[in-house]
């Protein structure tokens, strides 16, 4: 019976899904609303990510207790003070640096030990010790790496004469690959371009097929010999070439406007975003096959994609970091396969097993969506 | 030739369809046939299955049981020969008139070399030939109506479904729109009309009346009127309230079907045997005597479903009785708005008493609701002043909008809210205390039968439900001045008599009502009216003035307020050609 009703729903013809493409882009150009969306907020968050969000610690401010007043206790002392990472507040005692961290004025503690240099004279390795506020977990990663970061330096510049007084020690020295100023625009323009076609992919045919819905048009087209295929191709091509267009003119700023190195090639940049823009697409369409209305459409679209993308893609919060059962969420989020191709064609080149992967996943999940809204419309006013 | 009707071009039997969470079916056991060069009449009151059975027809719905046949085959098979027209026309409002018309020719896949000679016929007939690069969303609800329908014909199709086109259109756009669809059966196109116009339906060559999914009657329109011929009766010589009182109490009396007023008389249909009794034994207490009328199809389905509203409207039996007062009600003085160099309305000028109901009628867009919106507060004027229940609108604009009562043209309740929540948040909203917003809220759920749906959202009840629900929130605070703007478009005959009725039965009690209507003969409840066309006022004074003044141009006596509309429109047009060449 199904198939009697609506005989071979995959036929395409191309002079009708030419006119459907001429009335969507038609409708694309004069409504303001999907510019907006499309191209301004695009820009809007690129410099919102790029100036006004940034992870990166300038001068935090810590304490530093020196409970030693040696000639090498001082001298780490003063590279403390000196390092452009820091502000710091010099104390003799550590009860007065404590009543600083709990006042919250100070983000860590550095603790010179009163046997600074006296072991550092017997050869001993000597022990600084920092403490930081775990209330706040970035910066507290970022003290502790910093803090010791200068102590390093401190001992690599001391070396010729440290050399036999710390004979065989070594000291780290960390050293920050791909993103040696640890920029963190550098991984969050990236990431915001993910946002952008997410926002475009989703949101954006989320609205669009709601509105035919809602504006009664649908009813008009399914009277017609039109095709469901020619339908849903004639809403997916024009945003998917709205979101590429979006995505090239969000490098093109990145590079050019934030200084972000871009590092792989554009044929694989095109690739990942291309077979992550099939799940975008194909949720937005089957959120609102499936709402028909388009503000819930969009209130589903802004939960389904939009959030999970946000916070559970490892674009702002790292993936390993959370909870196991969170983790195993995340899995199911299809930015978390654009995220890390993405940084890694900007800040590191082209790693194509990983991109093929992370592609193929990607294009799977799209697949599933597009079925799920094809079986959605097939029902269609029932 | 031979004698014999053409074969049918749709035939459906045993068509059943129930749909999901639904408690009674939508269709059951409906049979219709469609012929060619005919137009086939789909009535009914609201919810009867009229939509539901054309989108089965179009092959958008499936039945759930039934045979059905469209030009030889399923629905979707003959999808190319079926021209459609949704209840909202499905136009893409961001597209120019061309550019419509250029995607329906694409996906009904109408030859390339036709498409200009065919968009020129089209053009040509529903005379949008000068609007070609228009968009859609800037022509006027006639206008999108004909562009709808020039969309369902452009590959001209053997079958065409209109989904109530006439709802919320003026008499003239529905008067061309009558003329197009019956020119295309001239050349074998069948037809199928749905609509809640019962003047169209008489004009139909068959008629299926529905009424809750099941059919009434299958037939030519005057099989039906034939049944009441002879039973209908006029009473002249009575006029405005003594006229409405006399039906108020026909309709409550035993011998009565239905009584409305038509054409300046109270106009009864009354019972199988009840022909012989005397205005006086229907407790009409006048001398008058009653006079044989032509029976019409509204008489026969109003009778047929069940008979018309009850003449005593509970609403107006637990509203207040409104002070007398010798301040107008409503007063409009040289009221006029301007948009940038538009002039929206111009110069509106009446006055309205206490227990007047005052009507506003005009073709879309002349400007009746620019007045109206300026009256009840919701636009500044440009000019001029209005008054409601005595206060002025710009220096007492709140104590002007506490004391009326609006009931916007289009559904403006919450659609996401359940009955019973929109007739709290009104009561809250007109600032009732807790006890009197309780007990306007039970009065308006007995009067109005609220209960079977008050946890229902108010967007998913039928329009008929709509509209009880928009007039039960706008008199919980029981205003002395009513606001109606088109409060009975798109609502069937039936539902169209109780809401009569209830404004009369509040009028009564001294509220004045302004009111916009579509509804020729519903202007001949009001006391006076006021012909809006082109942003002014043409014509005002009582419906039997209006039909005199039109009498008078035309040369004939005209009977109907239809007619008298439609001539002094064309007057007015003519007046206003005539101009440049007086200058």
């Amino acid at each position: 019976m199904s198939a009697a009703l609506r005989p071979d729903p995959a036929r395409l013809d191309p002079r009708r899904l030419r006119a459907l493409l001429a009335k969507e882009l038609t409708q694309i150009l004069r409504d303001p609303s999907t510019f907006l969306i499309a191209l301004v907020l695009p820009l809007l968050l690129l410099f919102l990510f790029g100036y006004a969000v940034s992870l990166d610690t300038s001068r935090t401010r810590i304490a530093l207790v020196l409970e030693d007043s040696g000639a090498a206790a001082q001298s780490l002392a003063q590279a403390y003070e000196n390092s452009r990472y820091f502000d710091v507040a010099l104390l003799r005692a550590s009860a007065p640096a404590k009543e600083l961290m709990v006042e919250d004025r100070s983000r860590g503690i550095v603790v010179i030990p009163q046997d600074f240099s006296r072991r550092l004279a017997r050869g001993t390795a000597p022990v600084v010790q920092v403490i930081t506020d775990g209330s706040q977990p970035n910066t507290a990663g970022f003290v502790a790496a910093y803090a010791k970061g200068v102590l390093g330096d401190w001992a690599a510049a001391r070396r010729p004469a440290l050399a036999r007084a710390l004979a065989g020690t070594v000291t780290a020295r960390p050293r920050f690959w791909y993103n040696p100023g640890l920029e963190s625009r550098n991984f969050l323009v990236p990431g915001a371009i993910a946002i952008v076609m997410t926002m475009i992919g989703t949101l954006l045919t989320a609205l669009v097929v709601a509105r035919e819905w809602e504006r009664g048009t649908m009813e008009a087209m399914i009277a017609t010999p039109m095709t469901m295929a020619e339908f849903v191709l004639s809403k997916v091509v024009p945003y998917f070439l709205l979101a590429l267009a979006a995505m090239a003119m969000c490098t093109v700023l990145a590079v050019t406007l934030f200084g972000v190195p871009f590092r792989g090639s554009v044929l694989a940049l095109a690739l990942v975003s291309s077979a992550f823009l099939l799940p975008a697409l194909g949720l937005g369409l089957f959120v609102s096959t499936v709402t028909r209305n388009q503000f819930v459409a969009s209130q589903i679209a802004l939960l389904a994609s939009f959030l999970p993308t946000f916070l559970l893609s490892g674009f702002l919060y790292e993936i390993s970091s959370m909870p196991a059962w969170i983790r195993a969420i995340t899995f199911l989020v299809p930015a978390r396969y654009l995220i890390p191709p993405l940084q890694t064609i900007f800040l590191v080149g082209d790693v194509w097993p990983m991109f093929w992967r992370d592609s193929a996943i990607m294009a799977g999940f799209g697949v599933g969506f597009f079925m799920l809204s094809l079986r959605a419309t097939r029902r269609s006013l029932d | 030739m031979n004698g014999a009707p053409p074969p049918p071009l749709a035939e459906a039997r045993g068509i059943a369809k129930r749909f999901r969470g639904a408690h009674a079916p939508a269709l059951a056991d409906v049979a219709i046939r469609i012929a060619p060069g005919a137009v086939t009449g789909l009535v009914g009151p609201d919810g009867a299955g009229k939509t539901t059975l054309i989108r089965i027809l179009c092959g958008l719905l499936r039945a759930d049981a039934g045979e059905l046949c469209v030009l030889g085959g399923a629905p979707a098979a003959a999808r190319a020969a079926i021209g459609y027209m949704p209840q909202r026309f499905g136009l893409y409002e961001d597209l120019t008139v061309a550019e419509n018309l250029d995607l329906y020719a694409a996906l009904r896949m109408l030859p390339r070399a036709e498409r200009e000679d065919t968009y020129r016929r089209l053009l040509a007939f529903t005379d949008l030939a000068g609007f070609r690069t228009r968009r859609a969303g800037q022509l006027s609800g006639g206008m999108k109506q004909k562009l709808g329908l020039a969309c369902a014909l452009v590959s001209t199709p053997r079958l065409l479904l209109l989904d109530e086109p006439g709802v919320g259109v003026d008499p003239i756009s529905r008067r061309e729109l009558w003329a197009m669809v019956t020119a295309l059966t001239a050349q074998g196109i069948g037809v199928l009309w749905s609509t809640a116009y019962l003047d169209e339906a008489e004009k139909c060559d068959r008629v299926c009346l529905l009424d809750r999914g099941r059919v009434l009657h299958d037939g030519p329109p005057a099989e039906l009127t034939r049944r009441v011929a002879g039973r209908v009766v006029g009473l002249a010589g009575l006029g405005g309230q003594a006229m409405r009182g006399a039906m108020r109490r026909a309709r409550d009396a035993d011998g009565v079907v239905d009584a409305t007023i038509a054409a300046g008389s109270l106009r009864l249909l009354l019972r199988e045997g009840a022909v012989a009794q005397s205005p006086g034994a229907l407790g009409l207490g006048t001398r008058a005597g009653f006079e044989p009328v032509a029976a019409r199809f509204e008489d026969a389905y109003v009778e047929r479903l069940g008979g018309g509203a009850r003449g005593d409207s509970a609403l107006a039996a637990s509203y207040r009785t409104i002070p007398e007062s010798d301040r107008p009600a409503i007063a409009a003085a040289g009221l006029t708005k301007r948009y940038g160099d538009f002039t929206a309305a111009r110069d509106m000028a009446f006055t309205i008493a206490r227990g007047e109901i005052f009507g506003l009628i005009g073709p879309n867009g002349a400007g009746k609701s620019t007045t109206f919106r300026m009256l009840c507060g919701l636009t500044a004027a440009s000019a001029g002043s209005g008054t409601v229940a005595g206060h002025d609108l710009r220096r007492a604009a709140a104590q002007a909008r506490a004391s009326l009562g609006y009931m916007a043209q289009k559904f403006s309740l919450y659609g996401d809210l359940s009955v019973a929540q929109n007739l709290a948040f009104f009561a809250g909203a007109y600032g009732l205390d807790r006890r009197a917003a309780r007990r306007a809220i039970g009065e308006m759920i007995e009067i109005f039968e609220f209960a079977p749906v008050l946890g229902q959202n108010a967007g998913l009840l039928p329009l008929g439900f709509k509209q009880r629900l928009a007039l039960a929130c706008a008199v919980m605070h029981q205003p002395p001045v009513l606001f109606l703007d088109e409060p009975t478009s798109g609502v069937d005959p039936l539902m169209r008599r109780e809401f009569w009725s209830h404004i009369n039965g509040l009028v009564e009690k001294g509220v004045a009502v302004l009111v916009t209507t579509h509804f020729m003969e519903e202007a001949e409840y009001c006391d006076r009216v006021s012909l809006i066309y082109r942003a002014e006022q043409i014509a005002s004074g009582a419906p039997a003035e209006l039909k005199a003044t039109a009498a008078a141009l035309s040369g004939r006596a005209s009977a109907g307020m239809e007619e008298a509309f439609v001539l002094l429109i064309e007057d007015s047009d003519r007046r206003r050609a005539a101009e440049p060449a007086a200058a």
